[in-house]
């Protein structure tokens, strides 16, 4: 059977691990791993592990739904053209993956029970991702067995396998790579991000040498972390690098992280909460070394990965290395579409309606996931890229529902960003945009234990927080952010540090993906912009 | 005079048979403050959002209102009171004292143990039903689900998982008891209340420090051989902190699930059809859904009257000031329309039901999943094997204990008892 957890709302209570300890299992306080694909005589354990799940993060796949006659979900129509739509029209979503899987069974919950396409390049159905770097890679559960649960029958024309190649929005059609055409009415873009891949293409091909996002990619890898490797490289120690060396040491591999910046994860959380990271690292036996990259990697004469050349000028022998390089947006297919589309992603209003070159919301085409580019009035209305699992639900959730409602219907997605990583037996958590601070300050707990909250301000004002083994605590922090709360907090709370003060967060500085545009034309009527396409870095 | 407030009617013992509508009317006003300085919670997210807030404490010996002279006073009669345990404690004491309890009782040291307790469970159960044969008068037999089923069921676990003599259970009964009428806020002030209950938690102490004399040299794998074997991730307990929660244990360990046992047996009754589903055992997981609906919709712990305030609070826009106690009404919370749809109707098949019977954040009940199970299989083998069960008395007569609510007795009439179907292996 088919499960799968909802680690942006799993607050750590393993209840599920007491009920079905063969299924869950939790590392250190409160790290949940799990096998997302247990075997079917495990249902009644894991059926009461959802039960009691006290946040209900847990879902299972249909076979074990009823029919329930309460509970949310029950639609009052209301009538009007939209009722019409959902009987009589076509949508199509291109992206097989999380967020395209939402938004079908969201448009499928909500009444919509015309015709529904989702065309997806890979092969396969909707997976879950985030085991990969995780379960997968230490050995708990297949890298194909990731497939993510289906609750709700998602009654759809599966076009699995075939990229989509172009859309023609004036003929409103999706082009495939097969030469078939798919009419829409509407359309949801949920084509997600690939990793990017190793820039030296002549090293890009050593055997060796991995990147992580497919569950090929992770089957290959983690073939190659069980036949006990000398060392293994980890270019990059961001949330993916650092999940990857935490899975070595969990295997007692050696490895060696290698870091451009100051600390891992400074990227995402500044150097202050990064230099925790660097120690945890160091004391799980990481080999980590920042301000450091890769000069060259060698093979030898049948193309094997053998060693790397650094940017310090000392050299590596390693059999295996991981590039965890940050990921591109899959928009290619969009050129020329006449989309806001580019490196940056696919530009949305809050609403989740794609944004054209000139600028102006389209009414029929969508946007949700990884690929999606949107504002967020919290963040002083910056169009933020999130590459997060919650949100790739909460949006595609909001774009599907806005797909089949009328104007006064549709709902912002204003959900603030919370991402989850797994790694050293650590649950570490975050909530809000920890890039978009000037300072931090320890709210609760002791850094030494790892066990604290992080509260980040900017200008005077709390804009994110993030828990390491305390994430029972983060939803009221969540709430200041809502409500806009004056930074440093000045609260007494329990388990407050005595000798907290407010430090420089250290964010490095973020390039805004550049887009250049030619506009054209004289007078209002006139004047249209045109997207010029250039070689990015 | 003033008027008695709705919290004070809510106290008052002749309403607990149904104080929903009481609670119902307490929603009106989501936070309201009560006489004597006290705050009174009763909607979900209100609840949700301060069982989440670190700003509340539960360190009540550390209550302004208390003065200084309190904590630790020495009572002139009786052992000397005992450390915090970890429902009194706040972090980092409290999560330290829960990762040590947890170490031998569940993840990530001990995952499979409770699970591993479920034939056990089985047979308890099994053979108290066995003991309801025999009474048979005219072809109609008379138990008591509490006395005879409810009560002694949990407290044969909760003997068994702590390494106490079942046969004790004269010995520490009316210490226990102690320790719950002190938590009722319907018996004195909070001042009163703390004393009470350190002086009943010190007795039960008393009673654990015997024990654990005699079974010297002898550890078992109970949780409290764990404990004094200070194995686990963090620096050992002292002795006065493992009697303190031994204490905690025993209490919250029986107090509590005999009365969600017979809150759901008196609620399977009043709904037909569920027991009737539940009897005919098609639908595997129904027992699970029908506990957390019991837990929702009659919850053993009604209230929590263990915190207060370390700052000023606003919530739903009140404040509450530094230095007051607050009471957060699960009870109230789990039947708000605000939280979840058509909170009056007893509706096991509910699609999320996120209630708030074990409370939330870092207090979360700590024997939730043993409680979970200990009700499950309960109520499945009540179903399956009570032939035509009756209720005597609707409503039945309650304990006036507004905290820990539940029936001081509920008397059914059955034509019999159908054999176990499965033995325990
Ligand atoms: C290894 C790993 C670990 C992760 N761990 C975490 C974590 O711990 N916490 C967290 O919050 N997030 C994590 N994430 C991120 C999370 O998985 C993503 O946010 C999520 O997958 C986004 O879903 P999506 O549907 O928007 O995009 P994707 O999952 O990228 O799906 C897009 C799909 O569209 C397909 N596609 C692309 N172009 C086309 C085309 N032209 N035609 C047809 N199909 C196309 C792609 O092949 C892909 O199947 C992790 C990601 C990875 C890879
Ligand atoms: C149906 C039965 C039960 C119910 C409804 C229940 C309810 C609760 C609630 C609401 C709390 C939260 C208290 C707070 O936040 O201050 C709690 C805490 C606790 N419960 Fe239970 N309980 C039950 C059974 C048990 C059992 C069987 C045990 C022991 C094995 C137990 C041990 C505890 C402990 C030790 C705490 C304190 C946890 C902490 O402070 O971290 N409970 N319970
Ligand atoms: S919150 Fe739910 S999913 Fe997370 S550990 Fe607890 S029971 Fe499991």
């Amino acid at each position: 059977m088919k499960i799968v957890v909802d680690l942006t709302r799993c607050q750590g209570y393993a209840q599920c691990a007491f009920a079905a300890p063969d299924v869950f299992a939790i590392q250190g306080d409160e790290a949940l791993l799990y096998d997302a694909d247990p075997d079917d005589t495990q249902r009644e354990k894991i059926a009461r592990a959802a039960a009691a799940c006290p946040v209900q993060a847990i879902f299972l796949d249909r076979e074990d739904a009823r029919n329930r006659q309460s509970g949310r979900g029950t639609h009052v129509p209301a009538p009007g053209p939209e009722e019409a739509f959902k009987r009589t029209g076509r949508i199509v979503i291109v992206g097989a993956s999380l967020a395209g899987l939402v938004a079908g069974s969201t448009l499928r919950r909500e009444g919509f029970t015309a015709s529904l396409t989702v065309i997806g390049d890979e092969p396969h159905l909707p997976y879950d991702r985030p085991p990969l770097s995780k379960q997968v890679l230490m050995g708990q559960v297949p890298a194909r067995r990731t497939a993510l649960p289906r609750r709700d029958e998602v009654d759809a024309h599966w076009r699995l396998g075939v990229a989509a190649t172009g859309v023609d929005l004036n003929g409103k059609q999706v082009l495939l790579a097969d030469g078939e055409k798919v009419g829409f009415d509407r359309l949801l873009i949920a084509t997600g991000v690939r990793a990017r891949p190793w820039p030296n293409e002549a090293e890009a091909g050593l055997d060796g040498l991995f990147a992580l996002r497919t569950p090929e990619d992770a089957d290959g890898l983690r073939q190659r972390l069980a036949a006990g490797p000398g060392r293994v490289l980890v270019i990059g120690a961001g949330f993916m690098g650092s999940e990857v060396a935490s899975a070595c040491r969990e295997l007692d591999l050696p490895v060696t992280v290698l870091e451009r910046g100051k600390v891992p994860l400074g990227g995402a959380l500044g150097a202050v909460i990064g230099g925790v990271a660097a120690q945890m690292q160091r004391d799980h036996g990481v080999d980590l070394r920042c301000g450091v990259g890769v000069a060259a990697l060698e093979g030898d004469d049948s193309g094997r990965l053998r060693r790397a050349r650094l940017s310090d000028g000392s050299t590596l022998d390693v059999d295996v290395a991981v590039a965890a390089l940050g990921s591109i947006r899959n928009v290619e297919w969009l050129e020329g579409s006449g989309l806001a589309a580019g490196v940056w992603g696919v530009a949305c209003d809050a609403g989740c309606r794609a944004i054209d070159v000139n600028g102006v919301v389209t009414d029929d085409v969508f946007v949700a996931g990884d690929v999606a580019r949107c504002p967020h009035p919290v963040y002083d209305y910056q169009f933020l890229a999130l590459e997060h699992w919650g949100n790739a639900v909460a949006q595609s959730g909001i774009a599907a529902h806005n797909m089949i409602s009328s104007q006064s219907e549709r709902r912002p997605h204003l959900a603030l960003p919370e991402f989850w990583s797994t790694q050293f037996g650590t649950e570490i958590k975050s909530v809000g945009v920890p890039t978009h601070a000037d300072q931090v300050v320890i709210a609760q707990g002791s850094v030494d234990e790892r066990r604290f909250i992080a509260v980040y301000g900017y200008r005077g004002r709390i804009t994110a927080a993030v828990a390491f083994n305390q994430s029972k605590w983060l939803e009221f922090y969540a709430g200041l952010i809502d409500r806009a709360a004056p930074f440093p907090p000045s609260f007494s709370t329990v388990d407050q540090p005595t000798d907290a003060h407010p430090v420089a967060v250290e964010v490095p500085e973020r390039p805004t993906p550049q887009a250049t545009v030619v506009v054209t034309g004289h007078g209002p009527s006139e004047r249209r912009a045109t997207l010029v396409r250039r070689t990015y870095l | 005079m003033a008027q008695t407030s709705i919290w004070q009617q809510i106290l008052d013992p002749s309403h607990r048979a149904d104080p929903f509508p009481l609670y119902a009317e307490l929603r009106k006003t989501p936070v309201v403050r009560e006489e004597d300085g006290s705050y009174v919670v009763s909607t979900y997210r209100e609840i949700v959002a301060l069982l989440h807030d670190p700003r509340l404490s539960s360190e009540m010996r550390n209550l302004p209102e208390l003065g200084a002279d309190t904590p630790a006073q020495a009572s002139e009669e009786g052992p000397a009171e005992l450390p915090p345990n970890v429902i009194q404690a706040d972090p980092p004491e409290h999560d330290r004292i829960r990762r040590q309890l947890t170490w031998n009782f569940g993840p990530p040291h001990r995952p499979g143990r409770v699970d591993s307790m479920i034939p056990d469970l089985l047979e308890i159960v099994t053979s108290e039903i066995d003991g309801f044969t025999g009474k048979e008068q005219l072809g109609t037999t008379r138990v008591d689900i509490v006395d005879d089923f409810a009560y002694p069921f949990p407290v044969t676990v909760i003997c068994r998982l702590l390494g106490v003599p079942r046969e004790d259970e004269a010995l520490f009964q009316a210490m226990s008891d102690a320790v719950i009428k002190a938590i009722d806020p319907s018996t004195g002030g909070i001042a009163e209340q703390q004393r009470r209950r350190a002086k009943a938690t010190a007795d039960l102490g008393q009673y654990f420090a015997e024990l654990l004399d005699a079974r010297h040299g002898q550890p078992g794998d109970d949780l409290l051989s764990g404990l004094l074997s200070g194995d686990g991730p963090e620096a050992p307990m002292s002795y006065e902190q493992i009697l303190s929660n031994a204490a905690l244990l025993l209490v919250a360990g029986h107090e509590t699930t005999v009365n969600l046992i017979t809150n759901g047996m008196l609620t399977l009754l009043r709904h037909p059809e569920v027991l009737d589903r539940l009897r005919r055992g098609a639908e595997p997981d129904l027992a699970t859904r029908v506990v957390e609906e019991l837990l929702r919709y009659e919850p053993p712990v009604q209230f929590l009257s263990n915190r207060y305030a370390l700052d000023d609070i606003e919530v739903a826009g009140t404040t509450i000031p530094k230095g007051s106690p607050v009471n957060l009404v699960l009870a109230a919370g789990s039947r708000d329309p605000g939280g979840v749809p058509n909170p009056d109707r007893f509706d096991p098949d509910r699609e999320h039901n996120e209630h708030l019977g074990f409370g939330g954040g870092i207090h979360y009940c700590f024997g939730a999943p043993l409680a979970r199970p200990e009700t499950q299989i309960a109520l499945t083998e009540l179903a399956r094997r009570l032939k035509n069960p009756r209720l005597v008395a609707d409503p039945p007569p309650y304990r006036p204990n507004p905290t820990l609510r539940g029936p001081r007795h509920l008397l059914v009439d059955i034509d019999g008892v159908n054999p176990a179907q499965h033995r325990p292996p």
